[in-house]
């Protein structure tokens, strides 16, 4: 781990060092140009496809919510779909009975969110592994019945929402404002992650996943960053909620049940859990490969799924960005001495050994 | 008074259920160190090879040692094929394989014997005993549990197999150093658990009828079940797995309606566990820096 942090450091020096036009350079316009496209897209296809893409970019914020807490805390979390929900009926009830506008749902849900982690990540302090999954677990179980019971939540009958429409005098349709809206939502977590995840916080985190002992003896407050891991994960993820509800329209208890967890986790693990395009990916996972295996089977569309799941994992049992980062770290390391020869031989070094810092590595 | 003795050993009877099948999560849980969440479900397509074997007019007991010698080759099969691939991966990877396989076993159930509830016989009449305390199926069923606990006890206690197997789950690599084939022991632990799972499956059936969906509830009783003894402890499984089953049967009664029993059993067991977070009967995780 630490030869992953170090490595990763020398390279980031590495790469303000060049000449012309820098690799960061470089980086920040393919971004520029990944968010263009993703901006542009919804444009040229159907409602139904701009609908399925929305949902992607919500599980997306939804597993990077996971990823934070999994990846890069070591707390496992089967009741994530718990909080999904809680952001969900947040913003629903808000916009149901109070008359709030959709955008303004969110930092509510958010702070529930924040406070409902913060609460479950007192006690799950004293869990690990197997009871942590317990203890999520209950609470992924829990959430149908509870919403179910109380009259506030619309019982069994869930709430419906106000229908939002975009902004008068704009030549956009619903769907298509929806889209934007949560991409713009999408590209601010990924940012918040980003930069916790890289500076001291992430650190800490880091540090108490892949030696809780060491990090206390380093002085890291494990108690105060697991517990915050937690509040920050769910916050994310509540967020997501938030989105659902508005972009669907519509919530129910029978929309969170533990298979809603269960898929956060799944995704999380095939995207990679260090990684924040590994949400992305993830998202892609949970809304299309189930549609996929319904069109390969009609009979047993799960066991395909299921079967998708394992396969996944055979071929690459870090997830897609985690096993494909070590491939490009390897190929950058061979590209470079060709743009720039000599000047980087000591990154280089570095960077052939690329297993060391497949886990550390953040973006 | 009646009715709560009543509701006890009721509860002893779909607690021993749990008993088993958190025992087999615990058996695979100290080889591996993993959670099989396909265990539940692995239960349940055993539990219609029964089904077929019972309404091909094989004779009860015939069905059920033929379905626990199919599981436990079935078992195996699966931990050569399935959970080898992932041995050395991260945990998460090979979590992810146990639900891919938990999806696989449900949807092919359900495609092949459909989702529709299914009549299964009981082998234990339903006869009232003790005054109406407890019923002939209830003592069955513990009595089954308490034959397969001891058959097991005596396994890893008195045979070679056994011994070995233990040192393999403990320390594998100074087992295998000792000539012990590790390899060879996960799989038959996995083969065995199996059979256990199936034998919870075969017990549980014909209370709540045959479906795919049967065992979901059932694995969540016995996770919890298994952790609430501590998950690295039989014999914490086993107790577990009955304080879960009589908890939940007055919780039904006495607290709450039966749909949020399940919510309310696991909340009370979470509150345990905040004050033993390693389980009643488990070993706190030492660590070296």
């Amino acid at each position: 781990m630490n030869d992953g942090t170090a490595a990763m450091a020398s390279e980031k020096l590495a790469v303000g060092d060049h000449a012309g036009l820098r690799i960061g350079t470089w980086r920040w316009l393919g971004i520029g140009a990944l968010i263009v496209l993703a901006a542009v897209l919804p444009f040229g296809l159907s409602n139904y496809q701009v609908f399925e893409l929305t949902q992607v970019m919500i599980y997306a914020v939804a597993v990077l919510g996971l990823n934070i807490l999994t990846g890069y805390n070591g707390q496992i979390s089967l009741g994530h779909g718990g909080f999904f929900a809680a952001g969900a009926y947040t913003a629903a009830v808000l916009m149901h009975r109070y008359g709030v506008p959709y955008w303004a749902t969110l930092p509510p849900a958010a702070l529930v969110g924040f406070a409902l982690g913060l609460l479950f990540g007192l006690p799950a302090l004293r869990f690990e592994g197997p009871y942590l999954a317990l203890v999520t677990l209950a609470m992924a179980v829990a959430t149908p019945q509870t919403l179910k019971y109380f009259s506030w939540t619309g019982g069994q009958q869930g709430l419906h929402v106000v229908k939002v429409l975009p902004p008068a005098g704009l030549p956009i349709d619903r769907d298509r404002w929806l889209y934007l809206f949560v991409l713009v939502v999408l590209l601010i977590a990924i940012r918040v992650a980003a930069n916790l995840l890289n500076g001291r916080t992430g650190r800490a985190w880091m540090a108490i996943r892949d030696h809780p002992i060491a990090a206390a003896a380093m002085g890291v407050d494990t108690a105060g960053y697991k517990t915050l891991a937690f509040g920050i994960s769910t916050l994310f993820t509540a967020v997501a909620g938030a989105l659902a509800a508005i972009v669907v329209g519509f919530v129910a208890p029978e929309s969170f049940t533990l298979f809603l967890s269960i898929s956060f986790l799944v995704g999380s693990a095939v995207g990679g859990i260090a990684t924040i395009g590994g949400a992305i990916v993830g998202g892609f996972f949970i809304e299309f490969v189930p549609n996929f295996a319904n069109d390969i089977s009609d009979a047993a569309p799960w066991a395909i799924y299921g079967l998708a799941m394992l396969l996944f994992m055979y071929a690459m049992p870090r997830g897609v960005i985690g096993s494909i980062r070590p491939l490009a770290a390897w190929l950058a390391a061979r590209l470079k001495p060709a743009a720039a020869v000599g000047e980087i031989s000591a990154t280089s070094n570095k960077a052939s050994t690329p297993q060391q810092t497949s886990q550390g590595r953040l973006e | 008074m009646h009715l709560f003795l009543q509701q006890v050993f009721s509860g002893l009877a779909s607690g021993a259920i749990y008993a088993s099948l958190a025992l087999a999560l615990v058996m695979i849980y100290r080889a591996t160190d993993l959670v099989n969440f396909a265990q539940g479900e692995m239960a349940m397509f055993s539990t219609y090879i029964a089904w077929m074997l019972v309404n091909a007019n094989v004779p009860f007991w015939a069905a059920f040692a033929l379905t626990l010698a199919v599981s436990f080759i079935g078992g195996m099969v699966i931990e050569r094929v399935v959970i080898r691939p992932v041995e050395n991966a991260p945990v998460l990877a090979a979590v992810v394989v146990t639900i891919g396989l938990l999806l696989i076993f449900n949807a092919l159930a359900g495609w092949l014997f459909t989702y529709t509830l299914q009549e299964f016989p009981s082998p234990f009449p339903d006869r009232p005993l003790f005054g109406a305390l407890m019923t002939t199926r209830d003592l069955g069923v513990i009595a089954v549990t308490l034959i397969m606990l001891a058959l097991l006890f005596a396994f890893f206690r008195f045979t070679a197999t056994g011994l070995a197997m233990r040192a393999a789950a403990q320390n594998p690599a100074s087992a295998r150093l000792c000539g012990i084939r590790v390899g060879r022991m996960l799989a038959i632990g996995w083969g065995l658990a199996a059979a256990i799972g199936a034998t919870a499956g075969i017990m549980v059936a014909p209370i709540l009828f045959l479906d795919p969906e049967m065992m979901s509830g059932v694995l969540l009783y016995a996770f919890t079940g298994a952790l609430l003894g501590g998950i690295t402890s039989p014999v914490g499984a086993v107790i577990g797995g009955l304080i879960v089953g009589v908890t939940e049967n007055l919780v039904g009664t006495y607290l709450i309606a039966s749909q949020l029993k399940l919510t309310v059993a696991l909340i009370l067991i979470v509150i345990v566990l905040v004050f033993r977070p390693n389980g009643l009967f488990g070993t706190a995780i030492v660590r070296r820096v």
